[in-house]
C-alpha cells in the first residue's frame, strides 16, 4: 500500500512540474509579464510542495500506526472477554489475532479471537482507508496553496531554495535525532530495570548470573524473589573482565602501534611508508568476525596447546588469546593516530634539539615524544574505548561465565558477550534479564562517550598549541 | 667513561630505537600475512566439493511417472526408492547394515539431484546414465584430506567399512570433485556438504543497498548544510559534537537501538535485510558524513566566490560548482562507509539474523541472513566442514572488501583535483 502511495506521489509530481514549467512560460508570453524566476524553478516549487508534506505524513503515520492499532485491538480483546494478566500475554494475544486476520494462525479460534480477528480487519480497513483520504487532501490543500503562488508571480527559485535549506537542515538534524534514539531507547528499559533492580546492587554486586532471573513479569517480584534477584545482577565482574581484555589488547596496541607510529612518521623514507602504511592499516578494515574466527579456532586452541606442553591449564577461551588479538585489531587506530600526532609537532622543536647535538632517538625520546604526549594519549584512550565496545572478537573468543579473574589464561567474559548472550534468541521482553542488556548497553555508551569526550578534547587542545 | 665510549653507547641505542620501529612495522604486517594464509589454507577447498560418480537406472517400476511427464508431475514425483536401489548398487554391499553405512556416503540432496537429472531430460524410464552426486560431508573432508584417518575408530566420524568403501571408491576412479556450485547457490543448512552463502549474499546485498540508498542522500545533504549553509551557533556546534561522537559508539549500541525502536515500536519484520539495512544506515551516517565534510573542505573558496562573482545565487554556487568537485571524495567516503557496514554483525545479530534461514531472501522483508553473520553461525557450528565453509566465506567477505576499498582509492586518485 505505501510503495503504491508513494509511487503515486511521485507520478504526480513529476507531473505538476511539466505542467509548472509549461503554465508559467504561457503566463509569460499571453500575459507579457516578466517572471521572478526560470520556468523550472516553478516547476520545482510544485514538485517539493507536492511531494514533501505528504510523505513526510505518510512516514508519521507509518510510525505510530503498528502502536496505536495494538493498543486498540488489545482493549478490544479485552471488552470482548479475553483474559490476560501481563502485557506478554497480551503480546502473544495481538500477534494470534494478526496471525489469524493474516490466515497464518493454524491453532484453536475461539468467539473471542474471532471477534477481534474481524475487528482488527476493520480497523486496518478504516486505518488505510483514512490514510489514504488523507494524503490526497494534502496533497490537493498544497498544490492548490502553491498553484495559487505560482500564479501571483514568486520568487520560486528563492522559494525553492528556502525550502531545499531546510530540508538540508532536517538532514544534519538526524545525526542529532540518532542520538536521542539511541538514549532514549537505553533508558527506557534500563529504568524499567533500576525500578526492580536496586542501582547499587547493580553497580557493586560482584555475581553476574542473569539465567537465574527466571520471573517473567518484572512487575510482579515479591520480596523473597527479590533477594534472590538482587545479586544474579551485579556489574563488577563484567567490568573487571572488560577492562582486563581491554588492558591485555592495550599491552599489545601500544607498544607496537605507537612504536610503528614513531617509525613511519620519523624514519620511515617515502618509498617505505607509502607501502606499509596502507598494509597496516588493513587491519582496521578487516571485519571483526574474522578476528573472533582466528582468535576462537586458531589462537585458543595453539594457546591451550603450548599451555598443555608446558604443564598450564589454559582454557580454550582465554582472556589472553581474546586480548593479543583485539589487540592487533587496535594496532593501526594507536599507529596511524599517533602518527598524525607526530607529524605535527614542529620541526623548529627537533631542529631545536639537533643543534645541541641530540641523536634522533634522543630528539624523539626527549623533545617530540613529551610535546605530542597530549595526542598519543589522546589517542590511547580513543583506542580503550574500541576496545571495551568490541563484540564479535570477545563474543567468540572470550568466555561466557563471568568470574572475577587475573589470571590471563582462564576464561571471563565481558559487556559486550552479556548484551548480545541475553539478547540472541527468543526474548521476553519486561523480563528484568532483557533490561539488564539495556542496562549494560546504556553502562558502554556512557563510558565510551567519557572516553572519548576526554581524547577528542586532549587532541583538540594539543592541536591548538601547534597551530 | 671516556667521550667516545659515550657517543658509541648513545649510537648503540639509537641503533636499538629504530631497530623497535622496525621490528613493530613487521610485527603488524606479519600478522596481516598469517591471518590471511590461515584463512586461505582452510578455506580454499570449500570451493570444490567431493562427488561420487554413479549409475543411475531409470526403473518404470520404481516410479509413478511416464516419460515425458510435465514438470509439476516430476517435482511431486516420489524418487526415493530409485535413490535407494541405485545407490546400494555402487558398491556390493553384502547385508542390510553394510548398505546403510554406504547410504550414508551420499548427501541428503542424493534424491534431488537424481530428479533434476530426469527434469532435464524426461525421456529417462528404462535408461541408465552416470550422474556425479555430492558425498557427504566426512567423504568430502576425508577426501580433501582435511580428516585424519589414522584415528582409532570410535573416534571417527567414518567407520571402518565406510573407509573401505571409500577406498575401492578411488580404485574405480568413482570420487572426484568438482566446483561447488552449491556453496553459491544454496541458502543455509544443517548439513555442511548442502550449506551455501546464496542466502547470505543476497541478504547482505539488500543490506547494503537499503543502507546505500538511506545513508548516502542524508550523509551528503548533511555535510552540504554544516560545510556551506550553518551558521556559526550553537545548534551547528551541537551538531557537530554529536556526529563525532556518533561515529565512535560502540556498533552494538546500535543493534539495541534498532531492538528497541525499529522492532518493539515501530514493528518492522525481524531478521530482515530491510531492518539491518537501517540500522547499518544510522550507523554509518556519521561515518560518511566525516569524509564527505573532508572532501567539501577541500575545494578552494575561489571556487564559490567565482561562482557568486557571475551572478549565481548561494545555492547555484554550491550545487553547480562545489558539490560536483568534491564528488569524488564524497564516493570514496561512502564506499568505505558501505565496505565497514558490510563486514559489521554485531548489531545484525541483535537484531535477529542470526535465524537459521534455508530459503533465498527474494525481497528486502524476508528473513535472511547476511555474509558476516554467517561467518558467525558457521563458527559455532560443530561440523568440520563448517571450518572450511566459514574461511571461504571469509575469503569472499574479504574479496568484496578489497574491491570496494580499491574502487574508492581510483575514484579518489583518479578523478579527485589537486588544488595546490
Amino acid at each position: 500500500m505505501n510503495i503504491v502511495l508513494i509511487f503515486l506521489i511521485s507520478i504526480f509530481s513529476i507531473s505538476l512540474f511539466f505542467y509548472g514549467k509549461s503554465k508559467t512560460k504561457t503566463i509569460s508570453i499571453k500575459d507579457n509579464i516578466k517572471l521572478n524566476a526560470l520556468p523550472k524553478f516553478y516547476g520545482y516549487y510544485l514538485v517539493l510542495w507536492c511531494s514533501i508534506p505528504a510523505l513526510v505524513f505518510l512516514l508519521v503515520w507509518s510510525l505510530f500506526e503498528p502502536t496505536i492499532i495494538k493498543s486498540i485491538i488489545i482493549e478490544t480483546a479485552a471488552n470482548q472477554g479475553a483474559v490476560f494478566n501481563d502485557k506478554n500475554e497480551a503480546n502473544l494475544i495481538y500477534e494470534k489475532i494478526k496471525a489469524i486476520h493474516l490466515g497464518t494462525y493454524f491453532g484453536d479460534i475461539d468467539s473471542i479471537l474471532k471477534e477481534s480477528a474481524l475487528a482488527y480487519a476493520k480497523f486496518i480497513n478504516l486505518f488505510t482507508n483514512s490514510k489514504v483520504v488523507l494524503i490526497f487532501g494534502i496533497i490537493i490543500a498544497s498544490v492548490v496553496y502553491s498553484l495559487k503562488k505560482i500564479r501571483n508571480n514568486n520568487k520560486a527559485r528563492d522559494d525553492v531554495e528556502v525550502i531545499l535549506k531546510g530540508l538540508l537542515f532536517v538532514s544534519s538534524l538526524i545525526a542529532i535525532l540518532t542520538t536521542l534514539g539511541i538514549i532514549f531507547s537505553l533508558l527506557f528499559e534500563s529504568i524499567k530495570f533500576f525500578s526492580v533492580i536496586n542501582i547499587f546492587d547493580y553497580l557493586f554486586g560482584t555475581n553476574w548470573s542473569p539465567q537465574r532471573a527466571f520471573v517473567r513479569d518484572a512487575s510482579s517480584i515479591t520480596a523473597a524473589e527479590y533477594e534472590e534477584l538482587k545479586d544474579a545482577f551485579g556489574f563488577i565482574p563484567l567490568i573487571a573482565g572488560t577492562s582486563f581484555i581491554a588492558f591485555i589488547a592495550m599491552l599489545v596496541a601500544v607498544p607496537v602501534g605507537l612504536f610503528s607510529g614513531i617509525y613511519m612518521a620519523e624514519y620511515a623514507s617515502t618509498k617505505v611508508r607509502r607501502v606499509s602504511k596502507p598494509i597496516i592499516e588493513i587491519l582496521a578494515g578487516i571485519p571483526t568476525v574474522v578476528y573472533g574466527f582466528f582468535a576462537a579456532l586458531t589462537v585458543g586452541p595453539f594457546f591451550r596447546q603450548v599451555g598443555e606442553n608446558l604443564g598450564l591449564t589454559v582454557s580454550s577461551e582465554s582472556a589472553l588469546a581474546a586480548g593479543l588479538i583485539m589487540g592487533i585489531m587496535i594496532i593501526p587506530y594507536v599507529s596511524s593516530l599517533s602518527d598524525d600526532v607526530i607529524n605535527s609537532v614542529p620541526q623548529s622543536l627537533r631542529d631545536g634539539s639537533y643543534a645541541v647535538g641530540a641523536t634522533k632517538s634522543e630528539t624523539i625520546k626527549q623533545v617530540v615524544i613529551p610535546a605530542a604526549l597530549p595526542g598519543i594519549i589522546g589517542s590511547v584512550l580513543l583506542a580503550v574505548s574500541r576496545a571495551i565496545g568490541e563484540t564479535m572478537i570477545v563474543v567468540m573468543a572470550a568466555g561466557l561465565a563471568a568470574n572475577l579473574t587475573i589470571n590471563p589464561l582462564e576464561s571471563t567474559t565481558t559487556i559486550t558477550t552479556q548484551i548480545v548472550m541475553i539478547l540472541v534468541g527468543d526474548q521476553e521482553f519486561d523480563s528484568p534479564k532483557t533490561q539488564s542488556a539495556f542496562a549494560l548497553g546504556l553502562t558502554l555508551f556512557i563510558a565510551t562517550l567519557v572516553l572519548n569526550y576526554i581524547a577528542q578534547r586532549a587532541v583538540k587542545k594539543y592541536r591548538e598549541k601547534y597551530d | 667513561m671516556t667521550k667516545e665510549e659515550r657517543l658509541k653507547k648513545r649510537h648503540q641505542a639509537e641503533k636499538r630505537f629504530r631497530f623497535y620501529g622496525l621490528t613493530s612495522i613487521f610485527v603488524a604486517l606479519l600478522f596481516v600475512v598469517i591471518l590471511v594464509q590461515n584463512i586461505f589454507s582452510k578455506g580454499s577447498s570449500a570451493f570444490k566439493k567431493t562427488v561420487i560418480t554413479t549409475e543411475i537406472f531409470f526403473d518404470q517400476e520404481l516410479l509413478e511417472i511416464q516419460n515425458g511427464a510435465s514438470e509439476e508431475d516430476i517435482m511431486e514425483a516420489d524418487f526415493y526408492d530409485l535413490m535407494i536401489e541405485n545407490l546400494i548398487k555402487a558398491y556390493p554391499a553384502k547385508d542390510r547394515d553394510e548398505e546403510d553405512e554406504l547410504l550414508r556416503l551420499f548427501s541428503g540432496d542424493a534424491e534431488i539431484e537424481i530428479k533434476k537429472a530426469f527434469l532435464k531430460d524426461n525421456n529417462l524410464i528404462g535408461k541408465t546414465i552416470t550422474l556425479d552426486l555430492t558425498a557427504s560431508d566426512d567423504i568430502d573432508q576425508l577426501h580433501k584430506g582435511n580428516y585424519p584417518r589414522d584415528l582409532p575408530e570410535e573416534r571417527r566420524r567414518i567407520s571402518d567399512f565406510q573407509l573401505v568403501i571409500y577406498d575401492y571408491f578411488v580404485e574405480n576412479k568413482k570420487i572426484s570433485k568438482n566446483f561447488n556450485n552449491y556453496f553459491f547457490n544454496n541458502g543455509d543448512s544443517r548439513d555442511p556438504e548442502l550449506a551455501g552463502i546464496g542466502g547470505a549474499l543476497v541478504g547482505s546485498f539488500y543490506s547494503i543497498l537499503i543502507c546505500l540508498l538511506l545513508a548516502f542522500p542524508v550523509a551528503v545533504l548533511a555535510s552540504i548544510y554544516l560545510e556551506e549553509f550553518a551558521p556559526k551557533n550553537k545548534i551547528t556546534d551541537f551538531i557537530e559534537i554529536n556526529i563525532n561522537n556518533l561515529a565512535a559508539v560502540p556498533s552494538i549500541v546500535y543493534g539495541l537501538l534498532a531492538l528497541q525502536i525499529l522492532l518493539a515500536t515501530i514493528q518492522l519484520p525481524r531478521s530482515t535485510p530491510l531492518v539491518a539495512g537501517i540500522t547499518l544506515a544510522l550507523m554509518t551516517l556519521p561515518r560518511i558524513i566525516i569524509p564527505c565534510r573532508a572532501s567539501l573542505k577541500a575545494v578552494p573558496p575561489s571556487i564559490r566566490e567565482g561562482a557568486l562573482a557571475v551572478g549565481a545565487s548561494k545555492f547555484q554556487s554550491v550545487f553547480h560548482h562545489v558539490v560536483p568537485l568534491a564528488l569524488p571524495g564524497t564516493l570514496s567516503g561512502t564506499i568505505i562507509g558501505l565496505a565497514q557496514a558490510l563486514g559489521e554483525t554485531a548489531p545484525l545479530i541483535l537484531i535477529g539474523m542470526v535465524a537459521f534461514v534455508v530459503d533465498i531472501p527474494s525481497s528486502p522483508v524476508d528473513p535472511s541472513s547476511s555474509l558476516p553473520v554467517q561467518v558467525y553461525l558457521w563458527s559455532e557450528s560443530a561440523e568440520r566442514g563448517f571450518v572450511e565453509k566459514t574461511s571461504a566465506t571469509i575469503m569472499m567477505l574479504l574479496t568484496f572488501l578489497i574491491i570496494m576499498n580499491f574502487v574508492a582509492v581510483y575514484l579518489r586518485q583518479k578523478f579527485e583535483k589537486r588544488w595546490n
